[in-house]
């Protein structure tokens, strides 16, 4: 069948520039060895270093890019100074290089056209693919009002045409980062602790005595310096308690692993919560001062013992106590970690709340070796004409649905760009910047039917991507090495800033995203929001503010300030109010009831795999982000393709080898489009399958990635929402396994 | 003067961090690697055991790589680092077969490339390039001749272990177990 917006892989176009820039690396390399073979071993010699932060993930580490003789990058490692990353980046961080390296960067605008019944892009000026897009949000807004253009994003890129929305008129600006990863945690911890968690998450994981993982990899997910003051812990003897499927890096560095069945953690939580409370082992003066609803709790969880829970979850009773009795000791420098994806079941905010409940009774919350009181730098916004008033905003695309979402939700904003009765608000364009919709995204059919029905898309990135192809136009940014991008101000222990500035003049015509926005506002008569040549201006004059500047920032790159909040800690019996309703930590959530929603935890079980059904469980691998990186040539270098984990006694069962490739089919007869390796291992339990996040491409013109594994986002195509916030329950699919070749069946 | 490396497995988490850091300091092209990331598991689920070690070079007392190489390219300097001298080495491959942890590998430029411990940084006194980056620092480095040096503390503290002994080589690469 034919469609407006066929999938178009770029592959026809730009092969020129792919060559050239391939050229330009080698022969800076060649340079340094052969102008002395002796300089093979001393590395560069010459290298001149500027401050930037990273974004090949969210944690943002600050660090130095350094350039050679010729103004290549050549290598980069972090700022000795900075709290995210101490000095020492994460591998993905190091291997930043290779986005800038990359061949198969975006260098020209593209625009869709129709040759004869063939759709192609053309490369084309800035100046007319501006033009074009600008024109279209006059058309859109003038058709259906500024609102139903939408603002898909993820990084730095969002900042700025996020702020050109605003001037446009949208607050229709949404990231998958919440619906599809942390947004239960936030509900679940602000329901709780009137607070939610953000980023990074303030776990004081360097003093702490137990740190409880539910499910999270931390070391196999790379936030920097998570993973390094887990790593101090260790040294200092911490007790480690995992709870996961799979013998996960972290599960091995645990004293406690409990190989749960998948789908059942909330009857574990609410199993320890029994434990703590029956054995009286919670921190009674600070469950007395601080907190509300113990009675209710207690008579809530009463029948729930590890003896309910051990039928469910397969932990035994014995372990259950043991491993709660060990968070106990160690209170209150214990952490249950919130985790960072955790849209799993459905009921997700309910299990982050009995997280956040289990750190409530262990007094965890503003303690030493728990949860530290985050303060961030506020940065004065640079003074712009006010935005208008949008006439409605993502909350109308909910259809009255999740009330308590606190950031619009991805799947709804894709619902309400697909035609239907029920929408009252309907979304018409997308802008998409920095987020790889198709390898992002729970059922693709869904997304394709709304990219089919929307009349417009633009797309930002730097790289040609599954989501590119489907774009009108394609707007090429330069990477986070060549530009100029708004300050980070995160939350830490004490307040930081650091810069990003260009290292390197931006390769081929690429461009930073804060150019393409003032371009596209001059163009759409908002010039008045865009008052400056050069973002640094925008930078110099907050620094300023601040009490620095954008010349001393660019020695230093990371600035600490003073506290200002008060102590990192609650001091013993100080008084403290909670932003909740009651004031205190609510295990009986007011809000929760108020809304129509249980107000303690209730454990409900989920659908389970049908016979040769395994259930398809996915997470990361250190050295890749999402889908970014699996094309970045040294990242790549490190880890190819995702496989399949399977387990010996499984893999026996159907025949299937370690090193052989199988096709994976979903329940709903989804097949992977590529074979995927299979790692037949001891460390997955029986009953679920495992794979990383992020493989899989389908766009050719990723010559490395195109081909190179599964992408588990394509099997997800059953979801079970979150009725509380709206966030996509992931973890209820399930696969077998087809060792022929589908396609080669279907011939046959 | 003795340089040497401890690597704490309780530590690792295998990230790989260590390659692409070795990678970007010393130009090795994409598609080799002079350090890299093993796991071995053990056990049946639910007890299983794992472990990660980063290897590398073991800049052995006796090594066999020196002794065979024709044309003296392969050798020691000061503090026990065994390098190439790319110019001088012809390629023969004898030292990559002569190695019992694989540490060689055939440069596409002609010559044998392998870890240098950073040769050109630990002689400013920084740290090996891997060490530097290591986010779960579970890396050691220093001067075994020197009793307080972070190396001769973190072998005196843990138990330890080399790879391959059996081959005598005396290897330099020490994991904490």
């Amino acid at each position: 069948m034919k469609t407006r917006r066929d999938f178009i892989k770029i592959s026809a176009m730009g092969t020129v520039g792919a060559a050239l820039s391939g050229t330009m690396l080698s022969m800076a390399r060649g340079n340094a060895s052969t102008a002395d073979p002796n300089l093979a071993h001393d590395g560069f010699a010459r290298l001149k270093r500027t401050p930037t932060y990273c974004e090949i993930c969210f944690w943002m580490c600050a660090g130095w890019a350094y350039t050679d003789e010729n103004g290549k990058i050549v290598k980069i490692t972090g700022n000795e100074n900075d709290p995210h990353c101490n000095g020492r980046l994460c591998p993905r961080g190091t291997g930043g290089v290779g986005m800038y390296s990359d061949s198969d960067r975006l260098k020209k605008p593209l625009i869709r056209v129709t040759d004869g019944d063939k759709q192609t892009f053309r490369e084309a000026s800035w100046e007319e693919a501006l033009d074009l897009v600008a024109g279209k949000m006059k058309e859109i807004k003038e058709k259906y009002g500024p609102e139903s253009f939408a603002l898909f994003n993820h990084g730095s890129a969002g900042h700025h045409l996020g702020y050109l929305l605003q001037a446009y008129g949208s607050t229709n600006i949404v990231a998958p980062s919440y619906a599809q990863c942390r947004g239960p945690r936030e509900v679940g911890f602000q329901a709780t602790f009137g607070s939610g968690v953000g980023s990074p998450e303030p776990t004081d994981i360097r003093d702490t005595n137990c740190l409880v993982l539910i499910g999270s990899h931390l070391g196999e997910n790379m936030h920097n310096s998570q993973v390094q003051e887990m790593s101090d812990a260790i040294d200092k003897g911490v007790t480690i308690i995992t709870v996961d499927p799979r013998f996960s890096t972290v599960a091995s560095k645990s004293k406690f692993w409990l190989p749960i069945k998948p789908a059942t953690d909330l009857a574990l939580l609410l199993a320890w919560i029994n434990v703590i409370i029956t054995e009286k082992l919670y921190d009674r003066d600070y469950v007395e001062k601080y907190t509300t609803g113990l009675d209710q709790l207690a008579k809530h969880v009463e029948n729930m013992t590890p003896e309910w829970a051990y039928g469910i979850t397969t932990i035994k009773p014995d372990l259950i106590r043991k491993s709660a009795r060990a968070m106990a000791e160690a209170a209150p420098s214990v952490i249950i970690h919130p985790g960072r994806h955790v849209t799993w079941y459905g009921d997700d905010t309910q299990r982050s709340r009995a997280m956040a409940i289990l750190n409530g009774l262990l007094g965890s919350w503003g303690r030493r070796g728990g949860f530290y009181f985050k303060e961030s730098k506020s940065i004065p916004e640079h003074p712009h004409p006010p935005f208008p008033k949008p006439a409605w905003s993502w909350k109308e695309t909910l259809n009255g649905k999740y009330p308590l979402a606190g950031l619009a939700v991805s799947n709804a904003l894709i619902d309400a760009s697909i035609p239907s009765p029920e929408n009252t608000h309907q979304i018409k364009a997308w802008l998409v910047a920095g987020t790889n919709l198709p390898l992002t995204m729970p059922q693709k059919d869904t997304l394709l039917k709304a990219m089919q029905s929307i009349e417009f898309m633009a797309v930002v990135d730097t790289m040609p991507m599954e989501i590119t192809g489907y774009a009108d136009v394609i707007l090429p940014e330069c990477t986070y090495l060549e530009r100029y991008d708004e300050l980070r101000a995160s939350p830490n222990r004490e307040p930081f800033i650091a810069l990003r500035m260009p290292a390197a003049e931006p390769v081929g015509d690429t461009k930073p995203a804060w150019w393409i926005s003032k371009q596209l506002g001059e163009r759409l008569g908002l010039g008045a929001y865009f008052d400056y040549e050069d973002f640094s201006e925008v930078i110099d004059w907050q620094l300023k503010q601040v009490g620095s500047s954008l010349e001393e920032m660019q020695k230093i790159g990371v600035k600490k300030f003073e506290r200002k909040s008060g102590p990192l800690y609650l001091a013993d019996g100080a008084d403290y109010t909670f932003h909740t309703s009651s004031g205190k930590i609510e295990f009986y959530s007011t809000e929760l009831a108020a809304a129509g929603f249980d107000p303690m935890p209730v454990y409900t079980p989920h659908p389970e795999p049908p016979e040769s059904f395994y259930r398809l469980n996915y997470g990361r691998a250190p050295m890749h982000t999402f889908s970014r990186t699996a094309n970045n040539p040294n990242l790549h270098d490190l880890k190819k393709e995702n496989d399949v984990w399977i387990n010996p006694k499984v893999a026996k069962l159907w025949g299937i080898k370690a090193g052989q490739y199988i096709w994976l089919k979903n329940q709903d007869g989804v097949i992977s489009d590529f074979p995927v390796m299979v790692r037949v291992t001891e460390r997955i339990r029986w009953d679920s399958v495992y794979m990383v996040h992020g493989f899989g491409h389908t766009d050719k013109k990723l010559s490395r990635a195109y081909g190179r594994g599964a992408s588990d986002s394509d099997l997800i195509t059953k979801v079970q929402i979150d009725p509380i916030m709206g966030g996509t329950g992931m973890r209820g699919n399930f696969v077998t396994f087809l060792t022929e070749d589908p396609q080669k069946e279907a011939k046959s | 003067m003795r340089y040497a490396m401890a690597i704490d497995t309780r530590k690792c988490v295998g990230c790989s961090d260590c390659v692409v850091a070795c990678q970007t300091e010393n130009n090795v092209p994409i598609g080799y690697c002079r350090d890299w990331v093993t796991e071995t598991v053990d056990g049946s689920y639910p007890n299983v055991e794992i472990e990660l070690r980063s290897e590398r070079c073991n800049h052995c007392d006796n090594s066999p790589c020196v002794r065979c190489c024709p044309t003296g390219a392969s050798h020691i300097v000061e503090g026990g680092v065994v390098l190439v001298t790319p110019h001088k080495c012809i390629g023969c491959g004898a030292c990559i077969e002569s190695c019992p942890y694989d540490a060689r590998y055939s440069h596409p430029e002609g010559y044998v490339d392998k870890c240098t411990f950073c040769n050109h940084r630990i002689t400013k006194g920084e740290k090996p390039a891997c060490v530097a980056v290591c986010p779960t620092k579970c890396m050691y480095f220093g001067d075994l001749d020197d009793p307080n040096s972070e190396i001769s503390n973190a072998l005196k503290n843990r138990k330890h272990k080399v790879l391959a002994p059996e081959a005598g080589t005396n290897p330099h690469i020490f994991y904490l177990v």
